[in-house]
């Protein structure tokens, strides 16, 4: 990368005055005219509706429009905190969050490393074929699939219990079982796929950094803690900044599939919440407060992440 | 390379072997349950009867699948969203790429950073279902198409794709008097075959799979794609939902199980066959993505 700046240097095409630089500009005009309908795209697509996002502090009417809805202020941040299920729809959430980042964003990485210690070479991959398959699913699948193999009736999973004596259960009826499905079935589609980027980590290792910890007598394990995971670090510190920053952005699709009338109370989360408030009942200006919040949080928690970061390991995002 | 094995050593490998494969069995095997429900008749399934292998064979269930209409008319829908969207995609985000990686381009830094900080913070759902709304993309196929035309990502990693292209290569296609589209059509396009085919199946299988700005934007269920269809299907034995605004209330009387499990199966095997190509390339989409630019 660094080569080729100062190959560009040499040709220069810095252009020092204002003319020149229109000069430039006409020369080179097919470049901007094909990056036009990508830069509209994000001005259309992506900041149009963060603009809108205003109407969290109006009682935004359809017909009236941005201009003609009524500016209330903080009202509806203030309802968002008062409201009693805003509570429960809230720590559902953290909760989630957390549990998907104590098991599900450490999986990958005992994964990874467990598919590194095989020798195998076509073992290993056919181990990481199968792995990384369930990723390619969409979650409406794999609910469908978790429907299947739970279901109390016909499932696969109560038929073992029941072999064994025990009465069956209705997993998906539960809000007991709500969040360990939700997070198992989180593990089961994507930590396989997620070894990827540590397996390629792990494959840059230099190979002299283990020869000479054998020859001052390092056993595998000693190995694997001295070396291999330190070397992983920067790896799992980018990757868990990025992850810290959707912390409440369990996604939508993910919950919305394994959700129903009976386990709703633990499951329903902040995205849930916003749809079904939002789009079904109509209460956009509240449900974009809520979304407003949710956004903010994320924004909030990326940056002291990146902060922490660089002040412990010296890698951050930006 | 890393020398001889000590009895724990040796141990641990037995483990880590059983171990291993235990996990990519259970990846497995509930796909397998799968399979087998949907080749076995509805008593079986029923009675609970049913584990890896098909029980009291039958094919019933893909003829009632095979001779619904709708499931047709959905995964229709699927196809064209994902190849007419593919397409969308991979124009509309190289079409930004390669100028924004051009050192030419004078004010590069504020498109890559204007992409850069839709990465960080979006906007909620509601103004963005207004926005749709507003343009009249409701109820169109365009609303699952447009919006993600560009996928941040996808477009970081084709600039640095198109970075890597040599500098002196377009320059002499320059000395030797081509124009910038000219330099684009022979040299650049050709070379990014690559990126275009990896990026391409990421964008195709995101597609497929797509189900969640179809709840949003698209009502009417002669626009379904596979996905809300599917969901649809699921939705028919559970206690939320209205069974008469189930679609599928008429075949439920069969063999519920075994036809939801046969559908699975047709969703999924789209996926199954450009898995091959998919899984060539990537690891290697992976890789370009995480380079820090």
């Amino acid at each position: 990368m660094k080569a080729k700046i100062t190959g560009v240097d040499l040709i220069s095409y810095k252009p020092n005055t204002k003319k020149s630089l229109l000069t430039n500009m006409w020369k080179f005009r097919a470049l901007y005219v094909i990056a036009l309908p990508g830069i509209l795209y994000f001005i259309i697509f992506k900041y149009v509706p963060l603009a809108g996002s205003v109407i969290a502090f109006q009682n935004y009417n359809i017909f009236k429009g941005f201009t003609g809805s009524e500016w209330v202020g903080f009202e509806h941040f203030r309802t968002m905190f008062q409201y009693q299920d805003f509570g429960r729809i809230l720590s559902n959430t953290i909760l989630l969050g957390l549990y998907d980042l104590i098991f599900a964003f450490p999986a990958p990485i005992v994964l990874a490393l467990l598919l590194n210690e095989i020798r195998l070479v076509f073992y290993k991959r056919f181990l990481q074929t199968v792995v990384y398959m369930p990723h390619f699913l969409s979650w409406v699948i794999v609910s469908g699939i978790a429907l299947g193999i739970l279901s109390p009736g016909t499932g696969i999973v109560n038929q073992v219990l029941q072999a064994f004596g025990f009465e069956p259960i209705y997993f998906l009826g539960e809000n007991s079982y709500i969040r360990t499905i939700l997070i198992s079935s989180g593990i089961w589609r994507d930590s396989g796929y997620g070894t990827i980027i540590y397996l390629a980590a792990l494959a840059g290792i230099n190979p002299d950094l283990y020869e000479a910890s054998e020859v001052d007598g390092a056993g595998r394990w000693k190995q694997t803690m001295a070396i291999t995971l330190p070397s992983l670090i920067p790896t799992i510190m980018i990757l868990f900044l990025l992850h810290i920053g959707r912390f409440l952005d369990l996604g939508f699709e993910r919950v919305w599939v394994f959700l129903n009338a009976l386990n709703t109370g633990n499951g329903e989360i902040l995205d849930t919440y916003i749809y079904k408030a939002g789009l079904l009942s109509q209460q956009y200006s509240y449900t974009t407060a809520v979304g407003l919040f949710k956004s903010v949080v994320g924004l909030i928690l990326v940056l002291i992440g990146n902060i922490l970061s660089k002040k412990t390991t010296g890698e951050s995002l930006y | 390379m890393r020398g001889r094995y000590t009895r724990g050593q040796n141990l641990f490998n037995v483990f880590n072997l059983f171990f291993l494969t235990a996990l990519a069995l259970a990846m497995f095997l509930p796909f397998l349950n799968v399979i087998a429900q949907s080749f076995s008749s509805s008593d079986a399934i029923i009675n609970g009867k049913v584990g890896l292998l098909p029980k009291d064979f039958t094919a019933i269930n893909y003829q009632y699948v095979f001779s619904d209409r709708s499931i047709w008319r959905a995964f229709g829908v699927s196809v064209y969203i994902t190849v007419l969207g593919t397409a969308i995609n991979l124009i509309a985000t190289s079409s930004l790429a390669y100028p924004v990686s051009r050192q030419e381009f004078v004010g590069r830094k504020y498109i890559v950073m204007m992409v850069l900080f839709t990465m960080v913070f979006s906007a909620p759902l509601i103004p963005n279902f207004i926005l749709i709304k507003n343009l009249g993309l409701m109820n169109s196929l365009w609303s699952l198409m447009l919006p993600g035309a560009i996928s941040a990502f996808n477009f970081f990693v084709m600039r640095s794709f198109f970075m890597q292209l040599p500098q002196e290569l377009i320059d002499s296609s320059r000395i030797d008097g081509c124009g910038e589209l000219r330099i684009i059509v022979s040299m650049v396009l050709p070379l990014s075959k690559p990126v275009m085919a990896s990026l391409g199946i990421f964008y195709a299988v995101g597609h497929w799979n797509t189900y969640m700005s179809a709840l949003y934007y698209i009502n009417k269920p002669s626009l379904w794609p596979l996905q809300v269809m599917l969901k649809k299907l699921f939705e028919t034995d559970d206690i939320s939902v209205d069974p008469a605004s189930s679609v599928y209330s008429s075949l439920a009387h069969t063999s519920p199980e075994g036809i939801k499990m046969a559908v699975i199966i047709v969703a999924t095997i789209p996926i199954i066959m450009i898995y091959p190509f998919l899984q060539r390339h990537f690891v290697k989409g992976m890789m370009v993505g995480s380079v820090k630019s």
